[in-house]
């Protein structure tokens, strides 16, 4: 039971009473270790968001059950405790942030969960430093990046000593170095921290650094597996309005035309070196 | 003529304060009609107010904007019908709906261009036509309808104006793979059956290097490059100096390229990647 941080049993909701509205959630049975990486991938209105929310009690079921870490969420008096253990970073960076200096903005949090002025300090700190923007701690919050503004808001979770953190599309309005800001601190607090992680994304070249994907539709889960297992189903994901990386795309469609190319194919390093052996096999023998 | 040109164009926030900052420095740029162009840049330097400037919603400091060879400052009291002809799509624009009906917020554009109302009619379907909606939703409320449909609604309500420039910041963000696919083929479409020019700014280097004909690199507020796609995304080194990056198929092939592989450079779409593997082998083949 405790190696599951987060389990949903049967979960089913929809966002009116109405006997004619088609659930959200459409049953989902799912548990998410301490400590796991998971990517949530799905077309738009499959349900990603609606589930994510249910990890930190902003929707309660409509039916079934959902526990972290044991409790389950539906107990008003752990509501709080819940909201401390997992923290949610949304879409826009503009919208999560209340102070106007960095430093400020990080100790929200735990101000208002009574902690002590001394710990406050040092929690901000370590937070800032862990996302590395220690030396931002006292620039104004309106000036930051995109990448940054994220990052701020991963450190105001962090000082809360958080077990786990959802993140809903964070990358989605960033440019490509603030994308890449996000997601390797997302993998340094999962490996060096051991923080659990789940990341909701479009873009599918996120997905590969993460321990298990699942892909929603229709708010059931549609496929689960290791990114390499899952996006080998290239025909499958298209039908349901996904994507495959640009690097396993290219090595699918040379298989398809009789190359002899493994399976699986996820990084750009992979792809290149599955290429070059590929010529290489096939280059002229003097 | 260009449709669109930009001299010496600079525009200071805050002067005088100590925010003063200076976010589009001295950028010179011309795009002839009927072109396709991707602007892309790092967060804050300096599209969303480059843009601004090219339909009068920000008078620039200094410089000036041309529009078919006039600047649009000439006569200020004008500057309403340069905001018809450059119709701007912002970002997430279906939280700009308003109207009581997708109908009736499509034709707000073309009603107070003082359109009658056949006209405005004619407009409004060509314009849903464009995007993709179906008839069927145009007397619904624009908060019944799905995300997706709200967005092209309101790319609809800037299209049915008939601008001759289209100026789009981010219009596939948040969208799913297939939404993103079918929003930009749909740009697309509408591009080269209405030759007009179109704007696309994207944090995307796929959407870009799949649909534009020329690339803008801003940095730091300046026109860092402007060249045909093919040839901006050669430039993989000084694009990741200014933030950004090439898209990951441009990457791949340039990595084998530098193996010692006769690759062209500047590879963009997986099509073209697979094509030139197929040929390469295909040349091998032969020997």
């Amino acid at each position: 039971m405790m190696t599951n941080f987060i389990e949903t049993e049967d979960l089913k909701f929809k966002y009116s009473d109405d006997v004619n509205e088609k659930n959200v959630l459409d049953g989902i049975s799912i548990s998410i270790k301490k400590g796991e990486f998971l990517t949530v991938l799905g077309h738009n209105a499959s349900g990603k968001s609606t589930l994510a929310k249910h990890f930190n009690v902003l929707l309660l079921p409509f039916g079934g059950k959902v526990f972290v870490n044991g409790i389950d969420t539906k107990n008003e008096s752990e509501l709080y405790e819940i909201r401390r253990m997992v923290g949610l970073v949304l879409q826009n960076p503009d919208n999560q942030i209340v102070a106007s200096i960095v430093e400020e903005d990080v100790a929200f949090g735990p101000e208002n969960l009574g902690v002590k002025p001394k710990e406050i300090r040092e929690r901000v700190d370590e937070a800032l430093k862990s996302v590395d923007m220690y030396e931002h701690r006292n620039s104004a919050t309106y000036k930051l990046s995109g990448g940054q503004k994220q990052r701020l808001a991963i450190a105001g979770i962090l000082a809360m000593k958080p077990e786990c953190i959802v993140l809903d599309e964070p990358t989605a309005m960033l440019d490509p170095v603030g994308r890449r800001e996000v997601l390797d601190t997302l993998i340094k607090l999962n490996h060096e921290s051991g923080i659990t992680v789940i990341l909701i994304t479009h873009y599918m070249d996120e997905a590969i650094n993460s321990d298990r994907v699942i892909i929603m539709n229709e708010g059931s889960v549609l496929l689960s597996g290791k990114p390499r297992e899952v996006f080998k189903e290239v025909e499958l994901l298209k039908k349901y309005s996904l994507d495959v990386p640009q690097s396993t795309e290219l090595i699918h469609r040379l298989k398809l035309k009789g190359c002899n190319l493994p399976e699986g194919i996820l990084s750009t390093d992979e792809c290149v070196q599955a290429l070059e052996h590929l010529l290489e096999d096939n280059k002229c023998q003097y | 003529m260009p449709i669109l040109e930009v001299k010496n164009l600079s525009f200071i926030y805050g002067v005088g304060t100590t925010f003063q900052k200076t976010a589009v420095d001295n950028i010179n740029l011309s795009f002839e009609k009927g072109e396709f162009i991707g602007i892309i840049g790092h967060t804050g330097s300096g599209k969303s107010t480059f843009i601004k400037q090219l339909n009068g919603l920000l008078r620039p400091s200094s410089g000036e904007v041309l529009l078919n060879g006039e600047n649009i400052w000439r006569n200020s009291k004008k500057i309403r019908d340069v905001r018809f002809k450059v119709g701007m799509v912002f970002q997430y624009p279906e939280y700009q709906l308003f109207a009581d009906t997708v109908y009736k917020d499509i034709a707000f554009g073309p009603e107070n261009m003082g359109l009658n109302s056949e006209e405005i009619n004619k407009k409004v379907l060509a314009a849903v036509d464009f995007v993709g909606l179906s008839h069927e939703i145009l007397e619904k409320s624009p908060f019944e309808i799905s995300g997706g449909e709200k967005r092209r609604t309101a790319i609809a309500g800037v299209i049915a104006m008939d601008p001759e420039v289209l100026i789009l910041d981010e219009p596939t963000a948040g969208l799913d793979p297939r939404g993103r696919e079918l929003l930009l083929s749909q740009i697309k479409t509408y591009h080269s059956k209405r030759k007009n020019t179109v704007i696309l700014v994207s944090h995307n280097m796929e959407d870009i290097a799949k649909t534009a004909d020329k690339v803008v690199v801003l940095a730091n507020g300046k026109a860092e490059m402007f060249d045909i796609t093919r040839e901006v995304f050669k430039n993989s080194e000084s694009l990741e100096r200014v933030g950004l990056k090439v898209p990951q198929i441009t990457e791949i092939m340039e990595k084998l390229k530098n193996k010692g592989y006769d690759i062209n450079p500047g590879i963009l779409t997986v099509t073209e990647a697979e094509n030139e593997i197929l040929r390469i082998l295909g040349e091998w083949g032969k020997c």
